[in-house]
Protein backbone atom coordinates (compact mmCIF):
# COMPACT_ATOMS: atom_id res chain seq x y z
CA UNK A 1 0.00 0.00 0.00
CA UNK A 2 1.95 2.96 -1.23
CA UNK A 3 0.43 6.52 -0.10
CA UNK A 4 1.53 9.44 -2.15
CA UNK A 5 4.04 10.61 0.76
CA UNK A 6 5.63 7.03 0.42
CA UNK A 7 5.75 8.31 -3.51
CA UNK A 8 7.57 11.62 -3.03
CA UNK A 9 10.33 10.30 -0.61
CA UNK A 10 11.22 7.56 -3.13
CA UNK A 11 11.57 10.08 -5.53
CA UNK A 12 13.74 12.10 -3.35
CA UNK A 13 16.28 9.12 -2.44
CA UNK A 14 16.38 8.38 -5.89
CA UNK A 15 17.30 11.85 -7.16
CA UNK A 16 19.46 11.90 -4.31
CA UNK A 17 21.31 8.49 -5.88
CA UNK A 18 21.70 10.27 -9.29
CA UNK A 19 23.31 13.76 -8.23
CA UNK A 20 25.93 11.83 -6.43
CA UNK A 21 26.58 9.72 -9.75
CA UNK A 22 26.61 12.11 -11.53
CA UNK A 23 27.00 15.77 -9.71
CA UNK A 24 26.93 17.68 -13.24
CA UNK A 25 23.01 16.85 -14.07
CA UNK A 26 20.86 18.98 -14.01
CA UNK A 27 17.76 17.16 -12.15
CA UNK A 28 14.86 18.65 -14.20
CA UNK A 29 11.68 15.95 -13.65
CA UNK A 30 10.73 14.16 -10.37
CA UNK A 31 8.84 11.88 -12.10
CA UNK A 32 10.77 10.13 -14.56
CA UNK A 33 13.72 8.99 -11.98
CA UNK A 34 11.03 6.55 -10.92
CA UNK A 35 12.38 3.64 -12.37
CA UNK A 36 10.56 1.65 -9.73
CA UNK A 37 7.42 -0.24 -10.14
CA UNK A 38 5.73 2.61 -8.46
CA UNK A 39 6.55 4.39 -11.50
CA UNK A 40 2.96 3.45 -13.25
CA UNK A 41 1.05 5.27 -10.23
CA UNK A 42 3.49 8.15 -10.37
CA UNK A 43 3.94 8.50 -14.26
CA UNK A 44 0.32 8.73 -14.65
CA UNK A 45 0.79 11.83 -12.24
CA UNK A 46 3.77 13.07 -13.90
CA UNK A 47 2.07 12.53 -17.17
CA UNK A 48 0.30 15.41 -17.23
CA UNK A 49 3.78 17.92 -17.92
CA UNK A 50 3.77 15.53 -21.03
CA UNK A 51 5.56 12.14 -22.32
CA UNK A 52 8.59 14.41 -22.52
CA UNK A 53 9.59 14.24 -19.31
CA UNK A 54 10.32 10.83 -19.14
CA UNK A 55 12.24 10.78 -22.77
CA UNK A 56 14.40 13.79 -20.84
CA UNK A 57 15.63 11.93 -17.73
CA UNK A 58 16.60 8.86 -19.18
CA UNK A 59 18.07 10.53 -22.56
CA UNK A 60 19.99 13.56 -20.89
CA UNK A 61 23.40 12.28 -19.72
CA UNK A 62 24.08 11.02 -23.20
CA UNK A 63 22.64 13.83 -24.82
CA UNK A 64 24.72 16.70 -22.89
CA UNK A 65 28.26 15.44 -23.75
CA UNK A 66 27.48 15.56 -27.22
CA UNK A 67 25.61 19.08 -26.95
CA UNK A 68 28.15 20.95 -24.68
CA UNK A 69 30.61 20.59 -26.96
CA UNK A 70 28.71 22.44 -29.57
CA UNK A 71 27.31 25.00 -27.37
CA UNK A 72 30.95 25.81 -25.45
CA UNK A 73 29.28 24.76 -21.63
CA UNK A 74 26.00 26.12 -21.92
CA UNK A 75 23.71 23.14 -20.94
CA UNK A 76 20.62 22.59 -23.03
CA UNK A 77 17.84 20.25 -20.65
CA UNK A 78 17.48 17.11 -23.21
CA UNK A 79 18.88 15.35 -26.03
CA UNK A 80 18.91 16.77 -29.53
CA UNK A 81 15.22 15.20 -30.22
CA UNK A 82 13.64 16.86 -27.78
CA UNK A 83 11.70 20.12 -28.00
CA UNK A 84 13.35 21.55 -24.94
CA UNK A 85 16.74 21.57 -26.69
CA UNK A 86 16.32 23.77 -29.34
CA UNK A 87 14.12 25.86 -27.28
CA UNK A 88 16.84 26.78 -25.12
CA UNK A 89 18.35 28.50 -28.54
CA UNK A 90 16.02 30.87 -28.38
CA UNK A 91 15.95 32.21 -25.66
CA UNK A 92 16.20 35.92 -25.54
CA UNK A 93 14.05 38.75 -25.16
CA UNK A 94 13.29 41.57 -27.59
CA UNK A 95 15.73 43.97 -25.65
CA UNK A 96 18.64 41.43 -25.88
CA UNK A 97 17.73 41.16 -29.85
CA UNK A 98 17.75 44.85 -30.21
CA UNK A 99 20.92 45.07 -28.32
CA UNK A 100 22.72 42.42 -30.41
CA UNK A 101 21.55 44.13 -33.52
CA UNK A 102 22.87 47.84 -31.86
CA UNK A 103 25.93 46.04 -31.25
CA UNK A 104 26.66 44.84 -34.85
CA UNK A 105 26.14 48.65 -36.08
CA UNK A 106 28.73 49.67 -33.91
CA UNK A 107 32.01 47.92 -33.86
CA UNK A 108 33.98 49.29 -31.52
CA UNK A 109 37.90 48.06 -30.99
CA UNK A 110 38.29 46.11 -28.17
CA UNK A 111 34.60 45.14 -27.89
CA UNK A 112 34.56 41.95 -28.32
CA UNK A 113 31.17 40.80 -30.02
CA UNK A 114 31.13 37.58 -28.70
CA UNK A 115 32.24 38.58 -25.46
CA UNK A 116 30.17 41.75 -25.19
CA UNK A 117 27.08 40.79 -26.81
CA UNK A 118 26.21 37.66 -26.34
CA UNK A 119 27.50 36.45 -22.91
CA UNK A 120 27.21 33.18 -23.43
CA UNK A 121 23.74 32.84 -24.88
CA UNK A 122 24.07 32.39 -28.13
CA UNK A 123 20.48 32.40 -30.20
CA UNK A 124 19.35 31.43 -32.91
CA UNK A 125 16.34 33.24 -33.48
CA UNK A 126 18.40 36.44 -34.78
CA UNK A 127 20.98 34.96 -37.78
CA UNK A 128 17.48 32.86 -38.83
CA UNK A 129 15.11 35.90 -38.93
CA UNK A 130 18.05 38.57 -40.41
CA UNK A 131 18.71 35.83 -43.31
CA UNK A 132 14.75 35.64 -43.90
CA UNK A 133 14.61 39.37 -44.33
CA UNK A 134 17.93 39.98 -45.91
CA UNK A 135 16.64 37.56 -48.50
CA UNK A 136 13.59 39.23 -49.40
CA UNK A 137 14.96 42.64 -48.87
CA UNK A 138 17.80 42.12 -51.63
CA UNK A 139 15.08 40.24 -53.89
CA UNK A 140 12.62 43.17 -53.65
CA UNK A 141 15.08 45.95 -53.84
CA UNK A 142 16.92 44.39 -56.68
CA UNK A 143 13.58 43.89 -58.91
CA UNK A 144 12.65 47.43 -57.62
CA UNK A 145 16.29 49.02 -59.21
CA UNK A 146 15.97 47.21 -62.08
CA UNK A 147 12.42 48.33 -62.45
CA UNK A 148 13.40 52.14 -61.51
CA UNK A 149 16.46 51.68 -64.19
CA UNK A 150 14.50 50.96 -66.82
CA UNK A 151 11.75 53.40 -66.65
CA UNK A 152 12.22 55.06 -69.55
CA UNK A 153 12.58 52.37 -71.84
CA UNK A 154 9.39 51.95 -73.68
CA UNK A 155 9.97 47.98 -74.33
CA UNK A 156 10.92 47.07 -71.00
CA UNK A 157 7.37 45.30 -69.51
CA UNK A 158 7.40 44.63 -65.47
CA UNK A 159 8.39 41.26 -64.53
CA UNK A 160 8.55 40.51 -60.63
CA UNK A 161 11.61 37.95 -61.34
CA UNK A 162 10.18 35.72 -58.60
CA UNK A 163 12.76 33.32 -58.83
CA UNK A 164 15.50 35.49 -57.44
CA UNK A 165 13.69 34.52 -54.22
CA UNK A 166 14.62 31.15 -54.39
CA UNK A 167 18.44 32.09 -55.41
CA UNK A 168 18.72 34.66 -53.27
CA UNK A 169 17.68 32.47 -50.40
CA UNK A 170 20.10 29.96 -51.63
CA UNK A 171 23.33 32.31 -51.34
CA UNK A 172 22.24 33.76 -48.12
CA UNK A 173 21.26 31.06 -46.44
CA UNK A 174 24.12 28.96 -47.44
CA UNK A 175 27.07 31.73 -46.52
CA UNK A 176 25.45 32.46 -43.44
CA UNK A 177 25.97 28.61 -42.25
CA UNK A 178 28.85 27.16 -44.29
CA UNK A 179 30.92 29.63 -43.90
CA UNK A 180 30.56 29.42 -39.76
CA UNK A 181 30.81 25.56 -40.06
CA UNK A 182 33.91 25.86 -42.23
CA UNK A 183 35.83 28.77 -39.80
CA UNK A 184 34.62 26.91 -36.36
CA UNK A 185 35.76 23.50 -37.98
CA UNK A 186 38.92 25.56 -38.95
CA UNK A 187 39.89 26.85 -35.69
CA UNK A 188 38.94 23.68 -33.12
CA UNK A 189 41.50 22.16 -35.36
CA UNK A 190 43.79 24.83 -34.82
CA UNK A 191 43.45 25.31 -31.38
CA UNK A 192 43.57 21.35 -31.35
CA UNK A 193 43.26 20.75 -27.09
CA UNK A 194 42.78 23.60 -25.95
CA UNK A 195 39.69 24.47 -27.38
CA UNK A 196 37.47 25.32 -23.99
CA UNK A 197 40.55 28.99 -23.58
CA UNK A 198 39.21 31.21 -25.81
CA UNK A 199 37.49 28.90 -28.38
CA UNK A 200 34.01 29.50 -29.57
CA UNK A 201 31.09 27.64 -29.78
CA UNK A 202 29.90 26.53 -33.18
CA UNK A 203 26.48 28.10 -32.13
CA UNK A 204 28.39 31.57 -30.78
CA UNK A 205 30.11 31.72 -34.55
CA UNK A 206 26.67 30.89 -36.52
CA UNK A 207 25.33 33.88 -34.39
CA UNK A 208 27.95 36.28 -35.09
CA UNK A 209 27.67 35.88 -38.97
CA UNK A 210 23.86 36.01 -38.42
CA UNK A 211 24.13 39.21 -37.14
CA UNK A 212 27.04 40.75 -38.80
CA UNK A 213 24.60 40.13 -41.94
CA UNK A 214 22.32 42.83 -40.21
CA UNK A 215 23.79 46.04 -41.94
CA UNK A 216 22.70 44.74 -45.64
CA UNK A 217 19.39 45.40 -44.83
CA UNK A 218 18.96 48.64 -44.83
CA UNK A 219 22.20 48.44 -47.67
CA UNK A 220 19.99 46.69 -49.80
CA UNK A 221 17.07 49.35 -49.21
CA UNK A 222 19.25 51.76 -49.98
CA UNK A 223 20.35 50.37 -52.75
CA UNK A 224 17.11 51.34 -54.87
CA UNK A 225 18.70 54.50 -55.29
CA UNK A 226 20.07 54.14 -58.80
CA UNK A 227 23.27 56.46 -58.14
CA UNK A 228 25.95 54.27 -59.14
CA UNK A 229 28.70 56.00 -57.07
CA UNK A 230 26.71 55.97 -53.76
CA UNK A 231 25.44 52.11 -53.99
CA UNK A 232 29.18 51.58 -54.55
CA UNK A 233 29.60 54.36 -50.92
CA UNK A 234 27.27 52.20 -49.62
CA UNK A 235 28.70 48.27 -50.32
CA UNK A 236 31.58 50.07 -48.81
CA UNK A 237 30.37 51.49 -45.06
CA UNK A 238 28.65 48.30 -44.75
CA UNK A 239 31.53 45.95 -45.55
CA UNK A 240 33.38 48.04 -43.20
CA UNK A 241 31.35 47.92 -40.72
CA UNK A 242 30.49 43.93 -41.20
CA UNK A 243 33.27 43.17 -41.34
CA UNK A 244 35.01 45.03 -38.41
CA UNK A 245 32.64 43.37 -36.38
CA UNK A 246 33.99 40.29 -37.63
CA UNK A 247 37.51 40.61 -37.73
CA UNK A 248 37.36 42.72 -34.00
CA UNK A 249 35.54 39.17 -32.93
CA UNK A 250 38.02 36.69 -34.10
CA UNK A 251 41.04 38.26 -33.75
CA UNK A 252 41.96 37.64 -30.44
CA UNK A 253 41.05 33.78 -30.88
CA UNK A 254 43.50 33.79 -34.14
CA UNK A 255 46.12 35.93 -32.99
CA UNK A 256 47.65 33.30 -30.64
CA UNK A 257 48.41 31.28 -33.39
CA UNK A 258 51.70 31.38 -35.85
CA UNK A 259 51.27 34.97 -37.75
CA UNK A 260 50.64 33.53 -41.24
CA UNK A 261 48.04 31.17 -40.28
CA UNK A 262 46.26 34.52 -38.43
CA UNK A 263 46.67 37.06 -41.25
CA UNK A 264 45.19 34.34 -43.84
CA UNK A 265 42.27 33.32 -41.70
CA UNK A 266 41.53 36.59 -41.00
CA UNK A 267 42.31 37.64 -44.47
CA UNK A 268 39.81 34.64 -45.80
CA UNK A 269 36.66 36.14 -43.37
CA UNK A 270 36.96 38.97 -45.26
CA UNK A 271 37.25 37.93 -48.74
CA UNK A 272 34.82 36.18 -48.66
CA UNK A 273 32.69 38.53 -46.95
CA UNK A 274 33.42 40.51 -49.79
CA UNK A 275 32.58 38.69 -52.09
CA UNK A 276 28.98 38.14 -50.89
CA UNK A 277 28.22 41.75 -50.47
CA UNK A 278 29.48 42.09 -54.62
CA UNK A 279 28.55 39.55 -55.49
CA UNK A 280 24.37 40.23 -54.01
CA UNK A 281 25.52 43.75 -55.70
CA UNK A 282 26.41 42.32 -58.92
CA UNK A 283 23.41 39.82 -59.80
CA UNK A 284 21.05 41.29 -58.22
CA UNK A 285 21.09 45.06 -58.95
CA UNK A 286 22.83 45.12 -62.24
CA UNK A 287 22.13 48.24 -64.23
CA UNK A 288 23.31 46.70 -67.65
CA UNK A 289 20.75 44.24 -67.40
CA UNK A 290 18.28 43.68 -70.65
CA UNK A 291 15.12 42.24 -70.61
CA UNK A 292 14.96 38.96 -72.59
CA UNK A 293 13.75 40.75 -75.94
CA UNK A 294 14.35 40.44 -79.53
CA UNK A 295 17.90 39.63 -80.23
CA UNK A 296 18.24 42.87 -82.31
CA UNK A 297 16.82 45.30 -79.79
CA UNK A 298 18.95 44.07 -76.90
CA UNK A 299 22.18 46.61 -78.32
CA UNK A 300 20.10 49.48 -78.67
CA UNK A 301 19.11 49.03 -75.10
CA UNK A 302 22.60 48.26 -73.50
CA UNK A 303 23.62 51.42 -75.47
CA UNK A 304 20.33 53.76 -73.84
CA UNK A 305 21.56 51.97 -70.49
CA UNK A 306 25.22 53.08 -71.08
CA UNK A 307 24.55 56.48 -72.01
CA UNK A 308 21.81 57.08 -69.08
CA UNK A 309 24.21 55.58 -66.30
CA UNK A 310 26.88 57.43 -67.98
CA UNK B 1 -5.07 -2.86 -2.13
CA UNK B 2 -4.66 -2.63 -5.94
CA UNK B 3 -7.74 -0.84 -6.00
CA UNK B 4 -7.11 0.86 -3.04
CA UNK B 5 -3.98 2.36 -5.20
CA UNK B 6 -5.84 2.74 -8.30
CA UNK B 7 -8.59 4.67 -6.28
CA UNK B 8 -6.02 7.18 -4.76
CA UNK B 9 -4.14 7.78 -7.71
CA UNK B 10 -7.30 8.23 -9.70
CA UNK B 11 -7.32 12.11 -9.10
CA UNK B 12 -4.25 12.44 -10.01
CA UNK B 13 -5.25 11.11 -14.00
CA UNK B 14 -7.29 14.11 -13.93
CA UNK B 15 -4.60 16.55 -13.17
CA UNK B 16 -4.33 17.35 -16.95
CA UNK B 17 -3.57 20.23 -19.23
CA UNK B 18 -7.55 21.34 -18.36
CA UNK B 19 -6.00 25.00 -16.77
CA UNK B 20 -4.15 25.85 -20.53
CA UNK B 21 -5.92 26.71 -23.54
CA UNK B 22 -7.50 23.92 -24.95
CA UNK B 23 -4.96 22.07 -27.79
CA UNK B 24 -7.54 20.51 -29.49
CA UNK B 25 -10.93 21.61 -31.28
CA UNK B 26 -13.84 20.49 -33.04
CA UNK B 27 -14.45 21.98 -36.22
CA UNK B 28 -18.53 21.54 -35.50
CA UNK B 29 -20.82 24.79 -34.64
CA UNK B 30 -21.06 24.01 -30.98
CA UNK B 31 -24.68 23.04 -29.74
CA UNK B 32 -26.38 23.73 -26.59
CA UNK B 33 -27.27 20.24 -26.09
CA UNK B 34 -24.03 18.08 -26.98
CA UNK B 35 -22.33 18.80 -23.24
CA UNK B 36 -25.74 17.55 -21.81
CA UNK B 37 -25.70 14.26 -23.67
CA UNK B 38 -22.20 12.96 -22.75
CA UNK B 39 -22.91 9.53 -21.77
CA UNK B 40 -24.75 9.78 -24.79
CA UNK B 41 -21.88 10.75 -26.92
CA UNK B 42 -21.39 7.74 -29.01
CA UNK B 43 -25.22 8.29 -30.26
CA UNK B 44 -24.32 11.65 -31.17
CA UNK B 45 -21.88 11.22 -33.55
CA UNK B 46 -23.20 8.44 -35.12
CA UNK B 47 -26.36 10.09 -35.46
CA UNK B 48 -25.10 12.51 -37.98
CA UNK B 49 -24.66 9.76 -40.66
CA UNK B 50 -28.08 9.87 -40.77
CA UNK B 51 -28.73 13.23 -41.70
CA UNK B 52 -28.65 14.51 -45.37
CA UNK B 53 -25.39 15.39 -46.93
CA UNK B 54 -26.49 18.83 -47.65
CA UNK B 55 -26.88 19.40 -43.52
CA UNK B 56 -23.25 18.22 -42.76
CA UNK B 57 -21.44 20.72 -45.82
CA UNK B 58 -23.65 23.14 -44.59
CA UNK B 59 -22.43 22.53 -40.55
CA UNK B 60 -18.86 22.65 -42.16
CA UNK B 61 -19.57 25.91 -43.85
CA UNK B 62 -21.12 27.88 -41.69
CA UNK B 63 -18.31 27.07 -39.26
CA UNK B 64 -15.65 28.19 -41.84
CA UNK B 65 -18.26 31.28 -42.31
CA UNK B 66 -18.25 32.34 -38.99
CA UNK B 67 -14.26 32.53 -38.92
CA UNK B 68 -14.41 34.47 -41.93
CA UNK B 69 -16.65 36.91 -39.61
CA UNK B 70 -14.06 37.18 -36.72
CA UNK B 71 -11.70 38.00 -39.06
CA UNK B 72 -13.38 40.67 -40.65
CA UNK B 73 -14.45 42.64 -37.05
CA UNK B 74 -11.03 41.19 -35.16
CA UNK B 75 -11.74 41.12 -31.66
CA UNK B 76 -10.25 39.60 -28.87
CA UNK B 77 -12.25 36.00 -29.00
CA UNK B 78 -11.60 32.62 -28.98
CA UNK B 79 -13.35 31.33 -31.70
CA UNK B 80 -10.47 31.07 -34.04
CA UNK B 81 -8.34 29.36 -31.57
CA UNK B 82 -10.70 26.99 -29.94
CA UNK B 83 -12.60 25.45 -32.74
CA UNK B 84 -9.63 25.51 -35.35
CA UNK B 85 -10.10 23.86 -38.99
CA UNK B 86 -7.94 24.35 -41.67
CA UNK B 87 -10.46 24.49 -44.61
CA UNK B 88 -10.67 28.30 -44.36
CA UNK B 89 -7.17 28.76 -44.77
CA UNK B 90 -6.79 25.70 -47.91
CA UNK B 91 -9.50 27.62 -49.54
CA UNK B 92 -7.90 31.28 -49.09
CA UNK B 93 -4.65 29.56 -50.44
CA UNK B 94 -6.10 27.86 -53.38
CA UNK B 95 -7.84 31.37 -54.45
CA UNK B 96 -4.95 33.25 -54.04
CA UNK B 97 -2.84 30.97 -56.12
CA UNK B 98 -5.43 30.38 -58.57
CA UNK B 99 -5.90 34.70 -58.69
CA UNK B 100 -1.85 34.94 -59.29
CA UNK B 101 -1.93 33.01 -62.13
CA UNK B 102 -2.48 33.95 -65.81
CA UNK B 103 0.30 36.68 -64.85
CA UNK B 104 3.54 37.18 -66.80
CA UNK B 105 3.85 33.83 -65.67
CA UNK B 106 3.69 33.30 -69.42
CA UNK B 107 7.41 33.37 -69.99
CA UNK B 108 8.71 31.08 -67.51
CA UNK B 109 12.04 32.53 -66.57
CA UNK B 110 11.07 36.33 -65.23
CA UNK B 111 7.29 35.62 -64.39
CA UNK B 112 5.62 35.91 -61.18
CA UNK B 113 5.05 32.99 -58.71
CA UNK B 114 4.14 30.12 -59.86
CA UNK B 115 0.98 28.42 -58.32
CA UNK B 116 3.01 25.68 -56.04
CA UNK B 117 5.49 28.80 -54.95
CA UNK B 118 2.97 30.61 -53.59
CA UNK B 119 1.50 27.59 -51.34
CA UNK B 120 4.75 26.95 -50.76
CA UNK B 121 5.43 30.22 -49.40
CA UNK B 122 2.01 30.06 -47.67
CA UNK B 123 2.30 27.10 -45.88
CA UNK B 124 6.12 26.62 -45.07
CA UNK B 125 5.91 30.45 -44.19
CA UNK B 126 3.04 29.97 -42.05
CA UNK B 127 4.27 26.63 -40.04
CA UNK B 128 7.46 28.03 -39.43
CA UNK B 129 6.07 31.03 -38.18
CA UNK B 130 4.28 28.75 -35.81
CA UNK B 131 7.35 27.02 -34.54
CA UNK B 132 8.87 30.39 -34.35
CA UNK B 133 6.56 31.32 -31.59
CA UNK B 134 6.45 27.61 -30.16
CA UNK B 135 10.79 27.82 -29.57
CA UNK B 136 10.37 31.29 -28.24
CA UNK B 137 8.12 29.96 -25.55
CA UNK B 138 4.45 30.49 -26.03
CA UNK B 139 1.52 28.37 -25.36
CA UNK B 140 -0.70 28.39 -28.57
CA UNK B 141 -1.07 24.98 -29.93
CA UNK B 142 0.70 24.09 -33.69
CA UNK B 143 -2.74 23.67 -35.48
CA UNK B 144 -4.50 26.89 -33.79
CA UNK B 145 -1.83 28.79 -35.00
CA UNK B 146 -1.56 27.66 -38.50
CA UNK B 147 -5.49 28.21 -38.47
CA UNK B 148 -5.16 31.89 -36.85
CA UNK B 149 -2.42 32.78 -39.59
CA UNK B 150 -4.10 31.01 -42.55
CA UNK B 151 -7.47 32.83 -42.16
CA UNK B 152 -6.46 36.38 -41.61
CA UNK B 153 -4.74 35.94 -45.30
CA UNK B 154 -8.53 36.53 -46.52
CA UNK B 155 -7.95 40.54 -46.78
CA UNK B 156 -4.77 40.17 -49.11
CA UNK B 157 -7.23 37.48 -51.05
CA UNK B 158 -9.62 40.25 -51.30
CA UNK B 159 -6.94 42.98 -52.09
CA UNK B 160 -6.08 40.47 -55.00
CA UNK B 161 -9.39 39.90 -56.43
CA UNK B 162 -9.90 43.50 -56.52
CA UNK B 163 -6.22 44.38 -57.85
CA UNK B 164 -7.60 42.21 -60.52
CA UNK B 165 -10.88 43.90 -61.55
CA UNK B 166 -9.09 47.11 -61.17
CA UNK B 167 -6.30 45.76 -63.86
CA UNK B 168 -9.11 45.16 -65.90
CA UNK B 169 -9.58 48.69 -66.70
CA UNK B 170 -5.85 49.29 -67.18
CA UNK B 171 -2.69 49.20 -65.53
CA UNK B 172 -1.01 52.90 -65.65
CA UNK B 173 -0.26 55.54 -62.63
CA UNK B 174 -3.71 55.87 -60.84
CA UNK B 175 -4.35 51.58 -61.30
CA UNK B 176 -0.96 51.58 -59.41
CA UNK B 177 -1.89 53.99 -56.55
CA UNK B 178 -4.65 52.31 -56.17
CA UNK B 179 -3.80 49.03 -55.82
CA UNK B 180 -1.10 50.46 -53.68
CA UNK B 181 -3.89 51.84 -51.35
CA UNK B 182 -5.40 48.48 -51.31
CA UNK B 183 -2.66 46.38 -50.30
CA UNK B 184 -1.23 48.52 -47.89
CA UNK B 185 -4.83 48.73 -46.50
CA UNK B 186 -5.41 45.17 -46.30
CA UNK B 187 -1.49 44.12 -45.41
CA UNK B 188 -2.23 46.06 -42.18
CA UNK B 189 -5.57 44.59 -41.71
CA UNK B 190 -4.28 41.24 -42.24
CA UNK B 191 -1.36 41.92 -39.17
CA UNK B 192 -3.42 43.49 -36.93
CA UNK B 193 -5.86 40.65 -37.17
CA UNK B 194 -3.62 37.79 -36.72
CA UNK B 195 -1.83 40.09 -33.71
CA UNK B 196 -5.23 40.60 -32.31
CA UNK B 197 -5.25 36.62 -31.86
CA UNK B 198 -1.89 35.48 -31.25
CA UNK B 199 -0.68 38.01 -29.10
CA UNK B 200 -2.29 36.65 -25.65
CA UNK B 201 -0.52 33.38 -25.88
CA UNK B 202 3.02 34.67 -25.93
CA UNK B 203 5.51 34.80 -23.54
CA UNK B 204 5.48 38.65 -22.17
CA UNK B 205 9.18 40.94 -23.57
CA UNK B 206 8.73 38.11 -26.34
CA UNK B 207 6.31 39.89 -28.13
CA UNK B 208 7.97 41.92 -30.79
CA UNK B 209 9.55 38.92 -32.19
CA UNK B 210 7.03 36.62 -32.26
CA UNK B 211 4.91 39.76 -34.13
CA UNK B 212 8.01 40.55 -36.53
CA UNK B 213 7.80 37.51 -38.73
CA UNK B 214 3.91 37.42 -39.04
CA UNK B 215 4.86 40.89 -40.46
CA UNK B 216 6.99 40.18 -42.68
CA UNK B 217 4.84 37.42 -43.74
CA UNK B 218 2.15 39.44 -44.80
CA UNK B 219 4.51 41.92 -46.46
CA UNK B 220 5.74 39.74 -48.85
CA UNK B 221 2.53 37.81 -49.51
CA UNK B 222 1.16 41.82 -49.96
CA UNK B 223 4.00 42.55 -52.44
CA UNK B 224 3.51 39.43 -54.35
CA UNK B 225 -0.47 40.54 -54.71
CA UNK B 226 0.79 44.08 -55.75
CA UNK B 227 3.81 43.06 -58.23
CA UNK B 228 1.29 41.02 -60.33
CA UNK B 229 0.92 42.09 -63.94
CA UNK B 230 -1.02 40.96 -66.25
CA UNK B 231 0.30 39.45 -69.87
CA UNK B 232 0.01 41.95 -72.50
Amino acid sequence: MASPNDLQFQEFEEAAELLSADPGASTLSMSASNTSTTAAGGGGGGGRGGGEDVKLDLSEEEGEEESSELLGGQKPTGGFWTFEYYQSFFNVDTVQVLDRVKGSLMPLPGRNFIKHNLRSNPDLYGPFWICVTLVFSVAIGGNLSSFLSEKGNPSYHYRPQFHRVTIAALVIFMYAWLVPIGLWGFLTWRQGAERQIGGYSFLETVCVYGYSLFIYIPTSVLWIIPFEWLRWTLILVAMVISGSVLVLTFWPVVREDTKVMAVATVVTIVVLHTLLAVGCKMYFFQTEVHVPSAVPITPTINMTIATKAH
Amino acid sequence: MADEANRQFAGLSDVSISEDIPVEGDISVPMGSSSSNRQRGEEDEFSTLDEPVKETILRDLRAVGSKFIHVLYPKRSSVLLRDWDLWGPLLLCVTLALLLQGGAADSEDQGGPQFAEVFVIVWFGSIIITLNSKLLGGTISFFQSLCVLGYCIMPLTAAMAVCRIVLVGGSGTVSFIVRLVVVTASFGWSTFASTAFLADNQPPGRKSLVVYPVFLFYFVIGWMVLTFSPSQ
